[in-house]
Order: C-alpha cells, then structure tokens, then sequence
C-alpha cells in the first residue's frame, strides 16, 4: 500500500532520478535536503530517522524556553512535504539497516546523524551516581523518549555542580534555576516540570578550566541566564584582571568581548551576599574537575568534586590560551554534577572514524577512508554534514553553511563523474529501501505519522496552556503515529 | 520628517497586527520585539493619530515605495521596490531573493544577515538592540556594517540603500 502512494510521485520525476538518503533529520540533515533538491531537480530525497519524530536537536536540544530558535521546523516541513522528498522515521542506520545496504540503494548517501553520545573526562569517581551527562538532562527536560527515565534526584541536594561554561551548561543552569512558573508554559515534558517543581537544588556552580575571557558561551545564552528573577550571581572580582594575551585575545573576538563585557557588568551590580532561601549562580574560572569523591553515608554517590586551579599559558604560537594544572586542589560539595564538555559521535559499522576528534574522515563533506585525510581514498557516494562532519560545535544556522559545502562537494563529484551516472547505474532508492524495511518488519513512519504525533501533542498542549505537551515515550509515539 | 517615521511605524505595526498567524508566535520574545519596534517610539502618540495618517497615505501606492539594492552572492544587483514599513527579510522573500530567514524575524538567528555597503546609509538606522547584537555575534562574515535584515524597515530616509549577501563563509568555527 505504502509503495503504491510513493510510487504515484514518481511520475512527477525523469525516469533515473539522482537517488539520495540523508541519514539524520536534524538542522544538518534537512538544510541538506533542501539543498539537494534545490542544486539537482533530478534528486530524489530521503529523509530517514531513529526517531519516530523529526528536527534532531530543535527537538531534544533546543531549551523549552527558546521557542523562537524553534520557528525553523515551520521551513524544515516544508522541505519534508516537497514532492521530491520523503521523511522516514523509525527508521535506525545500524539494526534497522547497514550502512552498506543504503549504499547499494543510493547515489549518494549523507550522513548527519550528530552526536548521541558525551565525551569523558577520565577522571576517577566519573562513574558515581548523581553525576550526569548534560546532554542525558537536556534530552530528559526535552522529552527525548531514550531520556524519560532519567534517575534524576533533584531532591537530595541543595547543590547542582555543571563542568563546562558553554551555552549547553547554561541552558541546564537556567532550566535549574528559572522559576518553574515560567517554565509551565512552555514545551517543557511534564515529568522534568514536575520534578523541577520539587527540586530542592537552590546553588548552581559552572565550572570553567579556563577564564571569563575565554568563556565559551553567546552573549544572549548568558544575558538570560543573568537575567533570571531574584537570583543572586556570584563571579570572583579577581578572575576579572586581564592579562595582555586576554586583551589580544578580546581585540580580536567581538563575540568574547560582549560576553566578557556581561560577566564584568555583573560582577560589579548586585548584593555581596544572597538573601537566605534566594536561589544562588556561581561562575567559577580556572579550575578543573581532578576526581568526583564517594559520599560516606550514601555509598557509591557522588558527594563532592575536587577541583584544580588552573593558570593560563599561551599554546605554541597560535595564540590561543589553554589550561593548565597549578598542583593546587579545593573540594566542592555538591550532589549532582552534570557534565557539559562536548557531545560525542558514534560511529557505524563500515564508516571511517577519527576516533581522536570524534569526527568521520572528510574533505568538504567527502567521506574518505583514512583518518590520515589522503584524498585520492574516497568512499565514493558517501558524503557527511553537520556534528559528524566537523564536531559537535555551533548554532543552527552553522549546519546551513555546512550543508551547502558538502552539497557543492556532491555537485563537484557528479560533474567530474566520481560518482556513478544515474542512467549507467539506475539504483533502487526509495522503493528499494521500504522493501527491504517492510521484509525486516521495521514499523517506516512517513511524515504523515509525524503530523499525527505534532497535532496530539498540540491538542495535550492546550489543555495545559503549553505550546505542545511532548509524548515521551517509545510506546506512546508509535501508538500515535500509527492510529 | 518625525511624523512619516510614525506612519511608517503604525503601517508595519497594523499590517503585522492583521497577520494572524504571527501573533501566536511563542509570546514572550514576540512580545519583546514587538515591543521594541513599535512602542518605544510612539510612548507619546496617541494611536488613533498613526491610523488616520495611514488611510491618507493610501491613494498613492508608489510613492510609498523605496528603492533597494541587493548585492547577491554571486555580485549580481537585484533592484527591488520596497514598500515603506516592510522589512527586508520580507522584501527579499517576496522577490525571491536567497536570504534566509530561519527564526521567521523573532530575532532568534542570524540567517538574515545583510550588510549595509554605504556607511552613510548605515548611520541612518537606529543603532541595533542588544537582542539583535547578540544575533550579529554569530552571524558569518560580520563586518562593520552589517545587520539582521528582519530589524530593517523600509522608511524614506532608506531610499537607494544597498545590502550585500554576504558571501558563504568556509568559518566553522563559531
């Protein structure tokens, strides 16, 4: 039945379309969609996802309390619902489908399926309960359904310590900190509502190896955070001093020089002491997680961290200052600990990896087979954008830029013939791919399925007075979908 | 001088009112923007007065227009009319010019960065908000002059301006 329908569209197509699967239905995936279809009318787009539900990280990522950066899912959809392009959910590279099989189906194969995983800091006691990924939190407080179960315990502790001073810490403080109230209204799942509501977690401390010069986050990401209702801000006046490397540094970077410019502001205003019961943010710099440190009367649980001072020193010649230890070591008290030092991609079996930077092997978006970059060993028709491409860096307009290189990369291939023509080697495609899905009985959920979960969750939103009410689990969204 | 800034004002402020589906955008960042751009310079005008002003103005369709050049990536000019109180993330889209407009004008992105090629005519915009400097931080290849096109309202004093698209960057490093 459902080859049928898809089989309608194909008269709309010349008869060997340019056969292309995009694996991954984030900001990189779909800006690469819509740039295939744009560059090459002949495409032919697939969307596929894990999820029965698109949009990546706007999704899971995106804080429930930033619904304008969430506007672009309106232009995503209409990629989704272009007659050349087709999105499939339910659909996971690895167990529904090898990485080899979609290279037998298509063209060209992209792969922007990002980051799921977290980087480690391999320092002793990371293993304790209590101490979380940010990543694992942003999914939980987003709704992701691998992420609901979250053993998240707000209510043990008053002290909440997150490593890391980038926008993904700073969204978690925030959610940690910004008056539920505020939060209610949002897209917020209703279990972290709830949770939060109970939270008994009143300190925030964000850890940073490095200084306020260096801090990684925007200026609007720290404006709110500074900005949250009767919260008291705590930043060490002596971490402010400057040093003639911090200035060069902030001559040259107009985005350092704001942030820096909102931390001093806010060093500088405001009471010296909290009032009691008032919720508390510290900014601590230039120090670094040593090791976690097992509580006595809560074994196996994380009962503080220690922390070493850093200093500053310039690496060689390129004019970047890095971290490093002073030998000098102070414990900090806290009850969870939530890293946020870099997400991490996972590799699937047959793909090239650059396990030291995390990143699959490329030229402008080229998949090629060794980690060393020799470019005359290419992976032909297979091609990466987004997290697994370049890191996992950068804000979502990034991916648009990203996605435009690596479709001029495949444009670049098939004028010179690198990749195979299409009238040569006609390939299966779509039709191909939801045969071999439905013979392993893997539930392909289309676009449509996706609408029915978007307007469920739309109509569970208004009963509450959120923009949607997210379902959460794996259960929930194929019943949904599937009605 | 100061009253056709008003009208201009009022006009994107009533068209923007019209628009159904903007106003159930997320509230609060809307609100703001919204805020922002048009009470702010109005805080003594009664409103009634920016209304009646608009239906004078109405007969003469062409005359409410402004001429604007965009520079597209490719440095070919696009000479579109423009017309007075529209935004140039709007005026580009309506001529299909590639601009991108991810967050929709809520200031929540940079895809829409323009850059005013003429100083001058830089100098006669009001200076950006913090919210709208905080999106030009990100914005790939920023220059002295650049802006959010969804903060640029066609007005008279805008008349001839310039905007280069500016060129796709290889900087990934933001």
């Amino acid at each position: 039945m459902a080859v049928f329908q898809f089989s309608r569209r194909f008269s709309s197509l010349s008869s060997n379309p340019l056969r292309v699967c995009v694996v991954g239905s984030g900001p990189a995936g779909f800006y690469t969609a819509e740039k295939m279809l744009k560059a090459h009318q002949r495409a032919q787009v697939d969307i596929i996802d894990r999820l029965p539900t698109p949009f990546g990280l706007v999704r899971s990522g995106v804080a429930p309390d930033h619904p304008e950066t969430k506007i672009v899912v309106n232009q995503f959809s209409r990629v989704a619902q272009n007659d050349r392009c087709s999105f499939f959910g339910n659909v996971s590279l690895g167990s529904s489908i090898s990485l080899s099989e979609l290279r037998e189906l298509y063209h060209v194969v992209v792969l922007s399926y990002g980051a799921e995983s977290d980087r480690a800091l391999v320092v002793p006691g990371e293993d304790l309960a209590g101490i979380h990924s940010a990543r694992e939190f942003v999914w939980w407080y987003n709704g992701h359904p691998d992420c609901k179960d979250l053993a998240l315990d707000l209510k043990s502790t008053d002290t909440a310590v997150i490593l890391g001073q980038g926008n993904v810490a700073l969204d978690v403080a925030r959610i940690l900190l910004r008056p539920t109230m505020e939060l209610a209204t949002t897209d917020i799942a209703s279990h972290a509502l709830s949770a939060l509501e109970e939270s008994s977690i009143r300190k925030v401390y964000l850890i940073g190896r490095r200084g306020p010069v260096q801090a990684a986050c925007t200026a609007k990401e720290l404006r709110e955070v500074l900005g949250i209702k009767d919260l008291y801000i705590h930043i060490q006046e002596a971490d402010l001093l400057k040093t003639p490397a911090d200035e060069e540094e902030l001559k040259n970077s107009r985005i350092q020089r704001r942030v820096y410019e909102l931390l001093s502001k806010a060093a500088n205003s405001g009471c010296s002491h909290p009032r009691s019961g008032q919720r508390e943010l510290h900014f601590i710099f230039f120090r670094k997680p040593d090791r976690f440190l097992d509580s006595d009367d809560r074994s196996g649980h994380v009962t503080s961290v220690r922390l070493e001072k850093t200093m500053l020193k310039e690496s060689d010649g390129s004019g970047k200052q890095i971290a490093v230890g002073t030998g000098q070591f102070e414990d900090l008290e806290c009850g969870m600990v939530l890293k946020s030092i870099g997400y991490k991609s996972v590799p699937v079996d047959g793909l090239p990896f650059d396990h030291r930077k995390g990143v699959v092997p490329n030229i402008r978006g080229r998949v090629v087979t060794d980690t060393s970059g020799d470019p005359t060993q290419l992976e032909e028709g297979l091609y990466v954008a987004g997290w697994l491409k370049r890191g996992p860096t950068g804000i979502i307009a990034t991916n648009l830029y990203c996605a435009e290189e690596t479709v001029a990369t495949i444009s670049e291939d098939l004028e010179l013939g690198v990749l195979a023509s299409t009238s040569s080697l006609p390939k299966p495609g779509r039709e191909g791919l939801l045969q071999l899905l439905d013979s392993r009985n893997v539930r392909v959920l289309p676009f449509s399925a996706w609408e029915k979960i978007n307007a469920e969750e739309k109509r569970l939103g208004s009963l509450r007075s959120k923009p949607r009410e997210k379902l959460t689990t794996w259960d929930e969204l194929l019943k949904v979908a599937t009605q | 001088m100061f009253s056709s800034r008003i009208s201009q004002l009022g006009a994107q402020m009533i068209k923007d009112l019209r628009k159904g589906p903007l106003t159930s955008t997320p509230g609060m960042a809307y609100m703001h923007v919204f805020y922002n751009r048009y009470f702010k310079p109005l805080k003594s005008q009664p409103f009634s007065t920016t209304a009646a002003n608009i239906a004078h103005e109405e007969g003469n369709e062409e005359e409410k227009r402004i001429s604007v050049t965009f520079v597209l990536k490719n440095g070919e000019k696009q000479h579109i009319r423009v017309p007075i109180g529209m935004s140039m993330l709007e005026a580009a889209h309506e001529n299909d010019i590639d601009l991108e407009g991810a967050c929709e004008g809520s200031i929540a992105c940079s895809t829409c960065h323009v850059i005013v090629t003429d100083v001058e005519y830089y100098n006669k915009l009001e200076d950006p908000t913090d919210e709208e400097n905080d999106m030009l931080d990100l914005a790939f290849g920023l220059t002295q002059t650049s802006r959010l096109g969804c903060q640029l309202i066609a007005g008279p004093e805008l008349d001839g301006i310039h905007l280069a698209l500016p060129a796709a960057t290889q900087n990934f490093s933001i």
